[in-house]
C-alpha cells in the first residue's frame, strides 16, 4: 500500500497527497504519531482526513498509512460493562497505557485478547446455517447471554466442525463449509459503523418500552423498537431523564452514549450503575449496560464516531434477538462535530453553519432503530429503541438540530426550563410533547394496565389542556370569577401534575413506578374528580371538599411501594359514593 | 539554531501568512521580530507543506514583509511551572509582571493539558463552605465542581468572586489549598481590586495570578486560561493541592475567540462565534475535576458577563451545557441593595445531591433547600398576582407566602461582603424564616426535622 504524504494540518483535519489507492472512509493512521483518522473527502490524488486525536505538532510531510479498513467496532463477548471512548477503546486500557490523562496515537483493542469464555455450541456438525444463525452461546455476564451468530455474508453453510470449550475471542470455535470452502468462524466479528447491520425483515413497532417514569408511559410512550428525542435547555433535566430511561425501562440490553456532555455525568454514570439494581433480575444495572463515553474535551471528530459506534454495538444485540434501548447525550453534539468538520472542510453551509446533510444524517442515525426479524433461518425478534437527547440552543427550538430531528422521531418529550425551574420534574411539558405510539400501543395497554386505561389518558389530557385555559381567565380576573366546578377541575389538573407527572428520580420508591400502580393512581385522581363533582352537584361546598383528608392521602398514593398496591385499591373504595361526613 | 525566514506573504488582522517553510509543526509556537528588535509570539493555525498560516499573540501592528524574522520554535506554547509561582502575578502569557525574580521552572507543560480519562475521574462529593448563604444552602459548590457565575455588567460579581476565594473551606481539613486567578480583558480596576484584595487579606501568599486586561493583545487572551488551567493542574495533581480557578471574564474570552474566527474567515456559527466554541470552552471548563488516586482537586469559578442580561446569548448558553450548574446574578435584586444579587431560582447546582447531607453538612439541608425554594418561589408568584390585582386579592396563606419571600431576601440571601456564615448558621436562617408559613404548608420537610429546628427556632425579627 502506497504511504501518503501530509499537506495541510488545521486542527482534526488533515490533508494528505499520494493518496489514490484509499477508499473513502477507510481509517488511516496520520503522521509520526500514529493518530488514528478517517477519510472523508477525496479530490485527485488528495484525501481529507478527519483525526480523531489532537493534531497538535504534527507537521505537513508525515507519512499517512492506510489500514484499508473502513472504521469498524470489534463485536463479541466482554463488551457488556465496557466503558469505551469514541472509537471502541476501552477507557480502563487507555488508562493503563497512559495513566489519568487519555494520551495520544494509543491503539487498546476493544475486546479482551486474553479473556477465555465458556462456549456452548447450539448446533451440530453438518447442519445447515446461513449468516445471522446462532452457532452457540457464551454467558456473558450474569444478565446477558452472548449469542455467537454466523457473520454476515454468508447465504449457506453447513457445520463442519464445533466443540463446546473455553476460547478466546480470537481462537475458531467453529468450522464451516462454505461452497466447498472452509472458513473459520471466531467469536470476534468486525462491523463498520456507518453500515446498519443486515436484517431480515422490518416490522412495525407493537408493544411499549415500559420506562417506569408516568409522565412517559402514560402519557407519550415509546415502542419497543421506537424513536424519541428529549431537547430541552441546560438544567431542565435532559439527562436526569436519560439516566432514568437507562436505569428503569424494561429493554435487555441498554447501550448509553455520552457524546461530547460533561466528564463528571460520565462518571457519576460509572459509579452509579454497578451499584444500582436491575428492578427485574436485582442484578446491577451495569450487567446489561454499554457506555461510550466521549466527553466535550475529548477530540471533536471522534465524538462524531461515537454515536455510530454505540448504535453499532446496540444493533449486534438486537441481532442476537435482545430489546435493545440506546440513548444518545447529546446528539446536538454530534451534530456540531459535524459542522466543525464540514466548516473545515470549506463546505457550502447550510442553516447556523450546520452542513446542509444535516438533516440526512439524523434520518440515518434514527433510521437504524427498529423492530425486526433478525438475519438468520431461526425468525428471532429483536428490536431497538432510540432516544436521543438535544441541546438546543437557548432553549430554541426551531434550530436547525431540533428540528431535523423532530422530522424522523415519533416522539417527542419537550423539555421546559419553566417546570424546571418551579421544580417540577421531569420536567416533560405535557402540552406540547407528543407521541405518535398511542394509538399503536393502547392495545398493550388496555391488557396489562387497565381495561380504561387510553380513556382515562385522555381525559387527563383534556383536564390539563383545559386548566391553561382556565388559568388565563384566573390571570386576567382573578379566581372568583371561576365557577365552582371549574375551581374543581383547577384542583383535579393540579393534582395531575403535582401527584402524578412530578416524579422525584431520586427518591426510593417514586423513581420508578409500574404500569399497573400508574393506572391505580391516575384512576384515584379521576375517580375523586368525578365524585367531587358529583357533590358539587349535590350541593356540597367546594371548600368542604378540598378540606378531605383524603386527598392528603391521594397525594401520596405515588409514593406507595409497588407491593403494597392493594391500598390504592381501598382509597379508590373510599373517593367513590357519599360524600363522607 | 533554528531557521530565520523573512517570507511573510501575507497580513491580515491577527494572522499572517510565511511562505517557502519546512516542517512546522500544527498549533507549533511562533518568534517573530520585528526590524526594530521586538519579538513576538505567535502559534500555528495551518500547517502546509512550504507555507504556515501564524496567529500572532500581540497583534500585528509593525510587521512588514521584507525584514521582520520569523521563527519556529519547534513545540507548542509551554508555560514553566513551579511552587514558586504563589504569590506572584504574571501577564496573560506567562511572564513574571510583579518585578519579582523569573519563576525557575520544575517541569514544562504544554497548555493545552490532555483530556482528563473519565474513567479516572472521581465524582466530586466534599462540600465547600463559602460563606454565602444563597450559594452554601441553595446551589452547594463541591470540590471539583466548576459552576459559573452568570453576571451582567454593572453588578457585582468580582465583590462575590474574591468573597469567595477568601472565605472558602472545606470544613474539619487543613489541606493545602490554593487560588488560581485568570483575569481575561478586565478593566485595570477590577484586576487592581482583586490584587488589593488579596493582598489585604494575605491570600496572595496562597494565589497564582494571570493579568490580561483590557488593552493587553486580544489574542494573548486564548492562552490566559490555559496558562492558569495549567498551573492549577500542577499544583493540584503533582503537588495535592485544592485549588479554586476563577476565570473572568469568560465573555471577553469569547469575543476573542471570535475575532480570531473571523480573521480566518470561518463559517460562522450563532451571532458569528465559532461553530466550534463549544468544543473550545468544554476544553478549559472540563479541567474541573478530582482524579481518583490524587489528592488535589481543581474547582472553577468562571465569572461571564451575560450580554444584555440574556441567557440565551451564546456564550451562558453553552457555558451553561458545559458546567455543572450556574449561580445567576439578578439585576433587580441588586437594584433592592441586596448583596450577594443572586436569583435563587434560576440559580442551581448540579452536583448538590452529592455533596449534602448528614455527614456532610446537615440531615436538615436538602428538606431546607426544597422547602425553602418551594415557598420563595411561590412568595413570588402571590407577588407577581399582587402587583397585577392588588394584594387583597392574595388568599391569607399566600400573603403570608408573600410576606416570606420579601423576608427571604432580606434576611437570607442579603448578607454583608464581609460576613461569613457557617452552613449551621445559614440552614438556622432558614428555619427561622420557615416560621412565617403556617406548619402545615411546610410540605417539604420532614416532622422529625421539624420538632428538631423548627420549634427551637424564634420567630423572625421583622427586618
Amino acid at each position: 500500500m502506497q504511504e501518503g504524504r501530509i499537506v495541510k494540518i488545521s486542527g482534526p483535519l488533515v490533508v494528505a497527497e499520494n493518496m489514490t489507492d484509499v477508499r473513502m472512509y477507510d481509517v488511516v493512521r496520520v503522521g509520526e504519531g500514529r493518530l488514528l483518522g478517517e477519510v472523508i473527502e477525496m479530490r485527485g490524488n488528495r484525501a481529507s482526513i478527519q483525526v480523531y486525536e489532537e493534531t497538535s505538532g504534527v507537521s505537513p510531510g508525515e507519512p499517512v498509512v492506510s489500514t484499508g479498513q473502513p472504521l469498524s467496532v470489534e463485536l463479541g463477548p466482554g463488551l457488556m460493562r465496557s466503558i469505551y471512548d469514541g472509537i471502541q477503546r476501552p477507557l480502563s486500557g487507555l488508562m493503563e497505557l497512559s495513566g489519568e490523562f487519555i494520551g495520544r496515537g494509543l491503539e487498546v483493542p476493544g475486546l479482551d485478547r486474553e479473556k477465555k469464555w465458556e462456549f456452548k455450541p447450539a448446533v451440530e456438525v453438518g447442519d445447515t446455517v446461513i449468516s445471522g444463525d446462532v452457532l452457540g452461546t457464551v454467558q456473558e455476564t450474569i444478565l446477558v447471554e452472548h449469542r455467537v451468530m454466523v457473520p454476515p455474508g454468508i447465504p449457506g453453510a453447513t457445520v463442519r466442525s464445533i466443540k463446546a470449550g473455553e476460547y478466546t475471542v480470537t481462537e475458531t470455535v467453529a468450522v464451516l463449509d462454505v461452497e466447498g470452502e472452509s472458513r473459520e468462524v471466531t467469536m470476534l466479528q468486525r462491523w463498520p459503523v456507518r453500515v446498519g447491520r443486515p436484517i431480515k425483515e422490518r416490522l412495525a413497532p407493537e408493544d411499549p418500552l415500559v420506562t417506569g417514569q408516568r409522565v412517559i408511559d402514560t402519557f407519550f410512550p415509546i415502542a419497543k423498537g421506537g424513536t424519541a428525542c428529549i431537547p430541552g435547555p441546560f438544567g431542565s433535566g435532559k439527562t436526569v431523564v436519560q439516566h432514568q430511561l437507562s436505569k428503569w425501562a424494561d429493554a435487555e440490553i441498554i447501550v448509553f452514549i455520552g457524546c461530547g456532555e460533561r466528564g463528571n455525568e460520565m462518571t457519576d454514570v460509572l459509579l452509579e450503575f454497578p451499584e444500582l439494581k436491575d428492578p427485574r433480575s436485582g442484578e446491577p444495572l451495569m450487567e446489561r449496560t454499554i457506555l461510550v463515553a466521549n466527553t466535550s474535551n475529548m477530540p471533536v471528530a471522534a465524538r462524531e464516531a461515537s454515536i455510530y459506534t454505540g448504535l453499532t454495538l446496540a444493533e449486534y444485540y438486537r441481532d442476537m434477538g435482545y430489546q435493545v434501548a440506546l440513548m444518545a447525550d447529546s446528539t446536538s453534539r454530534w451534530a456540531e462535530a459535524l459542522r466543525e468538520i464540514s466548516g473545515r472542510l470549506e463546505e457550502m453551509p447550510g442553516e447556523e453553519g450546520y452542513p446542509a446533510y444535516l438533516g440526512s444524517r439524523a434520518a440515518e442515525f434514527y433510521e437504524r432503530a427498529g423492530r425486526v426479524i433478525c438475519a438468520g433461518s431461526q425468525g428471532r425478534e429483536g428490536t431497538l429503541s432510540i432516544v436521543g437527547a438535544v441541546s438546543p440552543p437557548g432553549g430554541d427550538l426551531s434550530e436547525p438540530v431540533t428540528q431535523a430531528t423532530l422530522r424522523v422521531v415519533k416522539v417527542f418529550w419537550g423539555l421546559d426550563d419553566r417546570l424546571a425551574a418551579r421544580k417540577h420534574f421531569p420536567a416533560i411539558n405535557w402540552l406540547t410533547s407528543y407521541s405518535l405510539y398511542t394509538d399503536t400501543l393502547d392495545a398493550f395497554f388496555r391488557t396489562n394496565a387497565g381495561e380504561d386505561f387510553p380513556e382515562l389518558r385522555q381525559e387527563a389530557m383534556s383536564l390539563l389542556q383545559t386548566e391553561s385555559e382556565l388559568q388565563e381567565i384566573v390571570r386576567l380576573v382573578g379566581l372568583d370569577a371561576l365557577s365552582a366546578r371549574q375551581r374543581m377541575i383547577l384542583e383535579t389538573s393540579k393534582s395531575l401534575r403535582e401527584d402524578f407527572l412530578y416524579q422525584s428520580a431520586f427518591h426510593d420508591i417514586d423513581t420508578y413506578c409500574s404500569m399497573e400502580k400508574q393506572y391505580k393512581v391516575l384512576k384515584i385522581i379521576l375517580t375523586f374528580h368525578h365524585s367531587a363533582l358529583r357533590w358539587l352537584d349535590e350541593g356540597t361546598s367546594i371548600d368542604k371538599i378540598l378540606e378531605l383528608p383524603v386527598r392528603d392521602e391521594i397525594a401520596r398514593a405515588r409514593l406507595a411501594p409497588e407491593d403494597q398496591l392493594g391500598k390504592l385499591a381501598q382509597l379508590a373504595e373510599q373517593v367513590t359514593g357519599e360524600f363522607p361526613a | 539554531m533554528l531557521k530565520e525566514y523573512r517570507t511573510i506573504s501575507e497580513v491580515a488582522g491577527p494572522l499572517m501568512m510565511v511562505d517557502k517553510v519546512d516542517a512546522v509543526q500544527y498549533d507549533e509556537l511562533v518568534e517573530v521580530e520585528l526590524p526594530g528588535g521586538e519579538v513576538r509570539r505567535g502559534k500555528v493555525l495551518e500547517a502546509h507543506t512550504g507555507r504556515a498560516l501564524v496567529q500572532l499573540f500581540e497583534g500585528t501592528a509593525g510587521i512588514d514583509m521584507r525584514r521582520t524574522k520569523v521563527r519556529f520554535l519547534g513545540k507548542v506554547i509551554e508555560l514553566g511551572v513551579s511552587e514558586d509561582m504563589l504569590g506572584r502575578i504574571f501577564d496573560g502569557f506567562g511572564t513574571p509582571i510583579d518585578g519579582g525574580p523569573r519563576i525557575l521552572a520544575e517541569t514544562r507543560l504544554d497548555i493545552n493539558g490532555n483530556p482528563i480519562n473519565p474513567f479516572a475521574r472521581a465524582y466530586p462529593s466534599e462540600f465547600i463552605q463559602t460563606g454565602i448563604s444563597a450559594i452554601d444552602c441553595m446551589n452547594p459548590l463541591v470540590r471539583g465542581q466548576k459552576l459559573p457565575i452568570f453576571s451582567g455588567s454593572g453588578l457585582p460579581h468580582s465583590q462575590m468572586a474574591a468573597q469567595i476565594a477568601r472565605q472558602a473551606k472545606v470544613r474539619g481539613t487543613t489541606e493545602p489549598f490554593a487560588v488560581v486567578f485568570a483575569a481575561m480583558g478586565i478593566t485595570f480596576e477590577e484586576a487592581n481590586y482583586f490584587i488589593t484584595d488579596f493582598r489585604r487579606t494575605g491570600a496572595i501568599e496562597r494565589a497564582v495570578l494571570f493579568m490580561n486586561l483590557s488593552n493587553d493583545p486580544v489574542i494573548e487572551r486564548i492562552a490566559t486560561p490555559r496558562m492558569a488551567l495549567t498551573t492549577a493542574e500542577y499544583l493540584a495533581y503533582e503537588k495535592g493541592m485544592h485549588v479554586l480557578v476563577i476565570l473572568t471574564d469568560m465573555t471577553n474570552y469569547c469575543e476573542a475567540l471570535r475575532e480570531v474566527s473571523a480573521a480566518r474567515k470561518e463559517v460562522p456559527g450563532r451571532r458569528g462565534y465559532p461553530g466550534y466554541m463549544y468544543t473550545d470552552l468544554a476544553t478549559i471548563y472540563e479541567r474541573a475535576g478530582r482524579v481518583q488516586g490524587k489528592p488535589g482537586s481543581i474547582t472553577q469559578i468562571p465569572i461571564l458577563t451575560m450580554p444584555e442580561d440574556d441567557k440565551t446569548h451564546p456564550i451562558p448558553d453553552l457555558t451553561g451545557y458545559i458546567t455543572e450548574g450556574q449561580v445567576i446574578l439578578g439585576r433587580e435584586l441588586h437594584k433592592k441593595g441586596i448583596y450577594p444579587a443572586i436569583n435563587v431560582s434560576l440559580s442551581l447546582s448540579r452536583l448538590k445531591d452529592k455533596g449534602i447531607g448528614p455527614d456532610k453538612t446537615r440531615e436538615d439541608h436538602a428538606d431546607v433547600l426544597n422547602q425553602l425554594s418551594d415557598a420563595y418561589d411561590r412568595g413570588k408568584e402571590a407577588r407577581e398576582l399582587a402587583v397585577v390585582l392588588g394584594e387583597a386579592a392574595l388568599t391569607p396563606a399566600d400573603r403570608l407566602f408573600f410576606k416570606f419571600a420579601d423576608e427571604f431576601e432580606l434576611q437570607f440571601v442579603r448578607q454583608g461582603e464581609n460576613v461569613e456564615r457557617s452552613i449551621e448558621e445559614t440552614l438556622d436562617i432558614g428555619w427561622r424564616l420557615m416560621k412565617i408559613i403556617p406548619r402545615n404548608e411546610l410540605k417539604r420537610v420532614s416532622d422529625e426535622h421539624v420538632e428538631k429546628y423548627l420549634n427551637r427556632q424564634d420567630a423572625p425579627a421583622a427586618d
